[in-house]
């Protein structure tokens, strides 16, 4: 068997996909608390509690009525939209002319919400979700085996993230999303509701953290706790790329989960803080991230 | 000044009395945290930082107050400093990193620093990994009171505490502390004036996290052991809660929090199990909805407004 310092080929792609996989994770959180603080100038602490709702819908919507992943995949996403959308208009909607931090703390309570009722209702131990039958297998490349579940994780969050920068960046109503982003005030003046683009940007932001969860479902346990653990994760995350541009935060997440999988491999004691290590020096180096303009 | 007085006399006096009316350790529990949330005040409610990791002091300290007293028979007063000394330690290095960056990305530069020392210290041999550090000895305090009386160690934790709150009550009332007022409202304004901005905010930083890591090593020699929960961003969280509750940049809004906070969790853990953490949850955002002052804030205003004075 081939080896690369003393580590064996197989062992060392098999990571590198699984790193891969969570890098999508990553990105695909990291583009939602982006697009979120772009528009309502919060930082969604709630995002990893919504992601793992996300999770949890695909697996009760199976468990109790029989609605299978490809359903979940477009439901889940809907449902946690409309919950956000409610957040939003209920609470976040008072809280926009005040400091930044009290966003952060309403949707910290949220998340703890969140987080104690799924504990109560199903407990801490992972709930086991099976990879849909489309999906089971693995490709032989040659070199390696590829399990089919992990490149359709990959290849569905990056098209995700690549459709959201398009619509942002290229289209009418992203130029819409710019301008009130930008200068709010006189988007409004230009007859644009802004309000209704704020609500409808939270919605889409908390739906696509759903949308990960339920990617995120048959590839992990589904716990109540799958969120929190993450959640901090991708603030280092956001933190390394900063929150100025959509392909950097996607570039951002990749190539941290990708990191992550390959220190598994060479210094697995480390492979948990290593992107905390990651984002303490790109704060030393460059404290704006590496995409990021300094305000 | 003299009502001022008063009122501080009559609260030393309620501390006095309390352990014979109350369960001790839990009034030293509350006094931890008390010490914990006014340490992290100085941060949010006087220099405009919102800490979200601040736990990781009260953690590391609470194990190096534990290290060192249990392996290598450490008094407890030698202990405790030395625990609050490397929890400033940290501070000044999880300090210099974050104030690198403003408002906003602080606060997760804070918590993800935080969550990186809670992985190396679940995997360090010296901290018991889940188990954390059990049947830490109380010892005797400079080698004649005996802390294993609960009566004793109550004397000696409120000293600790009182000894706290004076030093930030120092802070926030010194030439120092009007510098770091300013730069919670006007960090610009502060910098033009020729302060060090950066400066301040590090030494203000660190001196929270000395102090919170010495509620930490208090906490520790009250309960006899250091556990992983104290360095959680759960623990993160309840602070900034008890100090959102009580009232951010009061002076004894974060007693006030504590009290209300620990007294609340020790009633309903056996009542409603997980259902805590929702509680908290819903707490957090009717604070943060429609009673941003906290409690000493509202009667603060509610007795200016009584009284027609400002």
């Amino acid at each position: 068997m081939t080896e690369i310092f003393g580590v064996p080929i197989q062992a060392l792609y098999g990571q590198l996909m699984l790193g891969l996989v969570n890098g999508s994770f990553y990105a695909v959180l990291s583009l939602g608390l982006a697009v979120i603080f772009g528009m309502l100038n919060i930082i969604n602490f709630a995002h990893g509690a919504l992601y793992m709702a996300g999770a949890m819908l695909a697996w009760m919507g199976m468990e109790y009525l029989g609605i299978g992943y490809w359903w979940m995949l477009v439901l889940a996403p809907i449902a946690v939209g409309l919950i956000g959308i409610a957040i939003e208009r209920l609470m976040l909607q008072w809280l926009y002319k005040l400091d930044h931090l009290y966003g952060l703390l309403l949707t910290f309570g949220l998340a703890l919400m969140i987080e104690g009722l799924f504990r109560d209702l199903y407990g801490v131990a992972g709930q086991p979700y099976s990879i849909p039958e489309a999906l089971l297998g693995a490709f032989n490349l040659g070199f390696m085996y590829l399990p089919k579940y992990r490149a359709w994780v990959i290849l569905a969050s990056l098209s995700v993230c690549l459709v959201t920068w398009f619509v942002i960046e290229k289209t009418r109503l992203g130029a819409y999303l710019r301008a009130a982003t930008e200068n709010p005030q006189l988007t409004q003046a230009f007859g644009i509701n802004v309000p209704l683009m704020v609500m409808l940007t939270y919605g889409f932001g908390v739906g696509l953290a759903a949308f990960a969860g339920v990617l995120a479902a048959p590839a992990t346990q589904i716990s109540p706790l799958m969120g929190s653990n993450l959640i901090i994760v991708v603030f280092a995350v956001v933190v390394v790329g900063g929150m100025g541009s959509i392909l950097g935060s996607i570039v951002t997440g990749l190539g941290l989960g990708v990191i992550e999988g390959l220190t598994k491999v060479f210094y697995p004691e480390a492979s948990s803080t290593v992107v905390f290590v990651i984002m303490a020096i790109v704060l030393l180096v460059r404290p704006a991230g590496l995409f990021g303009r300094e305000k | 000044m003299n009502r001022r007085r008063i009122g501080y006399g009559i609260l030393l006096a309620i501390m006095l009395v309390a352990p014979t009316v109350i369960y001790p350790v839990l009034v030293m529990k509350v006094l931890c945290f008390a010490l914990f949330a006014c340490a992290f005040n100085l941060l949010i409610g006087y220099t405009g930082l919102l800490s979200f990791g601040h736990a990781v002091f009260l953690g590391t300290a609470g194990y190096v107050a534990g290290h060192s007293i249990k392996i290598w028979g450490f008094p407890p007063e030698l202990g405790l400093i030395f625990a609050a000394l490397a929890a400033a330690a940290l501070g000044w290095v999880i300090g210099s990193l974050a104030i690198r960056r403003s408002g906003i990305y602080f606060a997760m530069i804070t918590l993800a620093l935080a969550q990186m020392m809670y992985f190396v210290f679940l995997q360090a041999p010296f901290t018991g990994g889940e188990d954390g550090l059990q049947g830490i000895p109380r010892g005797k305090l400079l080698g004649i009171i005996d802390l294993k009386d609960d009566l004793n160690l109550y004397y000696f934790v409120l000293a600790i505490f009182i000894f706290g709150f004076w030093i930030i009550h120092r802070t926030i009332h010194s030439p120092f502390g009007q510098v770091l007022k300013a730069i919670r409202e006007n960090e610009a304004r502060a910098i033009s004036l020729g302060y060090d901005v950066a400066k301040y905010k590090l030494l203000a930083f660190v001196l929270s996290a000395g102090l919170a890591g010495l509620a930490g090593a208090t906490k520790t020699l009250v309960f006899r052991f250091a556990t992983l929960t104290d360095a959680h961003w759960h623990t993160s969280g309840e602070v900034v809660l008890m100090t959102l509750l009580g009232g951010m940049g009061t002076v004894f809004g974060p007693v006030v929090g504590a009290a209300t906070i620990v007294t609340l969790q020790n009633e309903l853990a056996d009542k409603v199990g997980s259902l805590v953490t929702v509680i908290m949850g819903a707490i957090f955002v009717i604070c943060v909805l429609a009673f941003r002052r906290g409690i000493v804030g509202e009667l603060g205003a509610l007795y200016r407004k009584m009284t027609g004075t400002r």
